[in-house]
């Protein structure tokens, strides 16, 4: 086998890790190089550096340290018994990629992550090692991501956690069963261990910060995680229970949602598909719903239909919107701001505009119509001052006036 | 009429200054005229302007936030609209809440764009290396939309503060030299290095992090424009990887198909994907 370039190495490297969805670089705390001797600064809402024709945004410079593995998980194109080819970074090379990149503003940090060779401590040492060095020996500014393992030293993961922004460790699966069958060597306990490890860690270095001033920061951008979907046979009601326990008991910045994708040399056990994009995209919106717009677990659930899945073709929010038509018409120069979050079509910067543009008028339709994209969709939802939807929300043919006509494939 | 000549496209303080005058003096919007440089004034105005000197006004400070930004659009009418919003806050000063005013929210709009464009320019803006007596040098070729160059300027002293770097602009120049910041006139394409080898490697990377079996062209488009696609080396790609995504994709799902040999399946038709203006999410946030 020939020897691999820098480039080569590179294609083969960031092939692997771009099944990992989170390119995320906000939430840092703010900083520059001003009047220092390094490089780079963070601005605490992130920038997207470009687009790849996925539609995704490339904010990092996400890699991994090596494909090679010594665990055999089915999903994975990295596991044991594939035969893709392998290639492996040194610690300064990466340093050096990120500096190239860096310099010419192309990315606003590093994700790294890796396979585990060797042992699960050996890996975490390199990991940290190149954090170390950028952020030592470079002072280096920008964003750093890592992936912690899950069975490597609490030292080591510390050590991770003092020089990255962020560190998330992947549940990789929304079941246990799932866990088991798919990622033999995985073991729910000792991931969500970790993740009980590294809350606590996060919560001690915001502590300590309070008491000392300099006390070093850890992972100021908290911790997030990634599950798989459509790998397994977990139903978005599921999927909507995990998440939430998730952020509960782990006080999660964000969990990752990646629609099982078809890799070269697949696993038998895993026969591939188009990946369940439009899913996951219902998925990330329940996630918002949860986040943003008050919704209980529960009622996220309860959106779904019967079989437990959320509909494809209407968003979450109007689902539950015709579920539970008792709680509309909302009035929009009455209602509380938590009901009108629940109007489907409304999002939270129309509501924030709304309930202080009605201090000064009674706002009819128009008027929200300047505040939002489109009032076809919330019409019969809504009470405005020159508006009732006369009955409208009790027709049973609602949801075919407010859902999209129809689905547009996109050709190619 | 009273004429205002303003010094520059981005002339924030020369407006604020004859705004404040001309508002003192209870000068109604319609009867001033705005001017950039050396523009021929208006044959009915007045040559010099003739505004009284500024007292003392007091706005809400998300007035002048708005204002900073709205006005470095290239909205010839921008000076003219922000000062007849003045003239309303003064005598309503908790208009500034009321989002659903049709003037407010045309201002609005053009704040929103010249943030969308600052933001973009950080975003897009690549460097290239070039060597001179004094070492490594990174320069930019950049076109901006709206008169944004100034504005942007702290963010990049922030980030490359120890580079020396110049960024090139149709309509003037930053260059820094790690510890101050000097202006220079309007530049050309040609006045930037042609090449940079990071730039294959940066391609290399953009190709390897694309997944073909999620191609979603239109949120791609949506988020970063064809506009911008000019200066930016790894754009050159996306034609190709358009076109091969299909057949990559198919190609993985057939080679893990056990009979696969035994009979060509019938490729499953495409799946609906989420609309990019639905999909878009938070910058960065995904």
């Amino acid at each position: 086998m020939s020897r691999l370039d820098l480039a080569g190495k590179l294609g083969i490297l960031a092939d692997a890790a771009k099944y990992d969805a989170s390119c995320a670089s906000s939430g840092a705390q703010k900083r520059d190089s001003k009047g220092g001797k390094g490089i780079g600064s963070t601005t605490g809402s992130g920038i997207c550096h470009a687009y790849t024709p996925d539609g995704r945004c490339i904010s990092l410079l996400k890699i991994l340290l090596t494909n090679a593995c010594i665990f055999d998980c089915h999903y994975c194109i990295n596991r044991k018994s594939s035969n893709t080819r392998r290639a492996r970074f040194t610690a300064k090379e990466v340093v050096e990629l990120t500096l190239d990149f860096y310099r010419r503003n192309y990315i606003e940090g590093l994700f790294l992550s890796s396979g585990i060779i060797q042992s699960p401590d050996y890996t975490m040492e390199q990991i940290v090692e190149v954090a170390r060095s950028l952020r030592q020996d470079h002072h280096f500014r920008g964003y750093i991501h890592l992936k912690t393992i899950p069975d490597a030293d609490p030292a080591l993961i510390h050590a991770a956690g003092v020089h990255a922004d962020r560190v998330s460790i992947n549940i990789e699966l929304p079941t246990r069963e799932g866990l088991t069958r798919l990622a033999p060597e995985k073991s729910e306990p000792r991931i969500e261990g970790a993740m009980d490890g590294m809350k606590t860690a996060i919560l001690d270095g915001k502590d300590a910060r309070k008491r000392y001033r300099h006390a070093p920061r850890f992972a100021p951008s908290g911790q997030s995680t990634q599950m798989i979907v459509g790998a397994d046979a977990a139903t978005d009601r599921d999927i909507v229970g995990r998440a939430s326990g998730l952020y509960q008991r782990f006080a999660l910045k964000r969990v990752y949602y990646s629609a099982f994708s078809p890799i070269p040399d697949a696993s038998a056990v895993l026969p591939l598909k188009r990946p369940p994009l439009m899913r996951e995209h219902r998925l990330y919106q329940s996630d918002w719903l949860m986040r943003f717009y008050g919704f209980a677990p529960a009622e996220v659930q309860a959106a779904a239909n019967d079989n437990g899945m959320l509909p494809l073709d209407i968003d979450p929010k109007l689902a539950w919107a015709l579920k539970f038509r008792d709680a509309f018409p909302v009035d929009v120069n009455r209602a509380p701001r938590e009901m009108l979050l629940r109007v489907p079509g409304l999002g939270t910067r129309a509501v924030k505009n709304i309930l202080a543009a009605r201090r000064h008028r009674s706002l009819t339709l128009a008027d929200v119509g300047r505040m939002t994209t489109s009032i076809i969709k919330l019409r019969p939802f809504l009470i405005a001052a020159d508006w009732r939807p006369v009955a409208l929300a009790d027709r049973e043919d609602l949801s075919a006036l407010v859902k999209p006509k129809s689905v547009q494939l996109e050709l190619f | 009429m009273h004429v205002v000549r303003l010094a520059r496209e981005d002339d924030l303080d020369g407006w604020r200054e004859a705004a404040r005058g001309l508002a003192c003096a209870g000068v109604p919007a319609d009867q001033v005229l705005w001017q950039v440089g050396d523009a021929s004034a208006d044959l009915f105005g007045e040559a010099t302007p003739s505004f009284p000197a500024g007292g003392a006004l007091s706005v809400p400070k998300s007035f002048m936030a708005l204002a900073n930004r709205a006005l470095l659009h290239n909205e010839p009418q921008r000076w003219a609209m922000l000062y007849a919003l003045l003239l309303r806050v003064l005598r309503q000063p908790g208009l500034m809440g009321d989002r659903a005013d049709p003037a407010l929210r045309r201002v609005t709009m053009l704040e929103r764009q010249v943030r969308r464009d600052i933001h973009k320019m950080r975003a897009f803006v690549r460097f290239r290396q070039m060597q001179d007596d004094d070492g490594p040098r990174y320069v930019a070729w950049f076109e901006p939309e709206h008169h944004i160059l100034r504005a942007n300027a702290g963010f990049f002293t922030g980030r490359f503060a120890t580079m020396r770097w110049s960024i090139l602009t149709p309509l003037g120049c930053l260059h820094w030299d790690g510890e101050s910041l000097s202006e220079g006139p309007a530049a050309s394409k040609g006045d930037a290095p042609s090449d940079d080898p990071v730039e294959a490697v940066w391609q290399t990377y953009y190709r390897s992090i694309f997944n073909p079996a999620r191609l979603m062209t239109k949120a791609m488009l949506s988020e970063m424009p064809k506009k911008y696609w000019k200066n930016m080396p790894e754009t050159a790609l996306i034609p190709e990887l358009i076109a091969g995504a299909r057949g990559r994709e198919l190609e993985m799902i057939e080679r893990s198909r056990p009979a696969a040999a035994m009979s060509p399946a019938t490729p499953e038709p495409p799946s609906p994907r989420p609309r990019p203006d639905t999909a878009r999410r938070r910058p960065a946030d995904s």
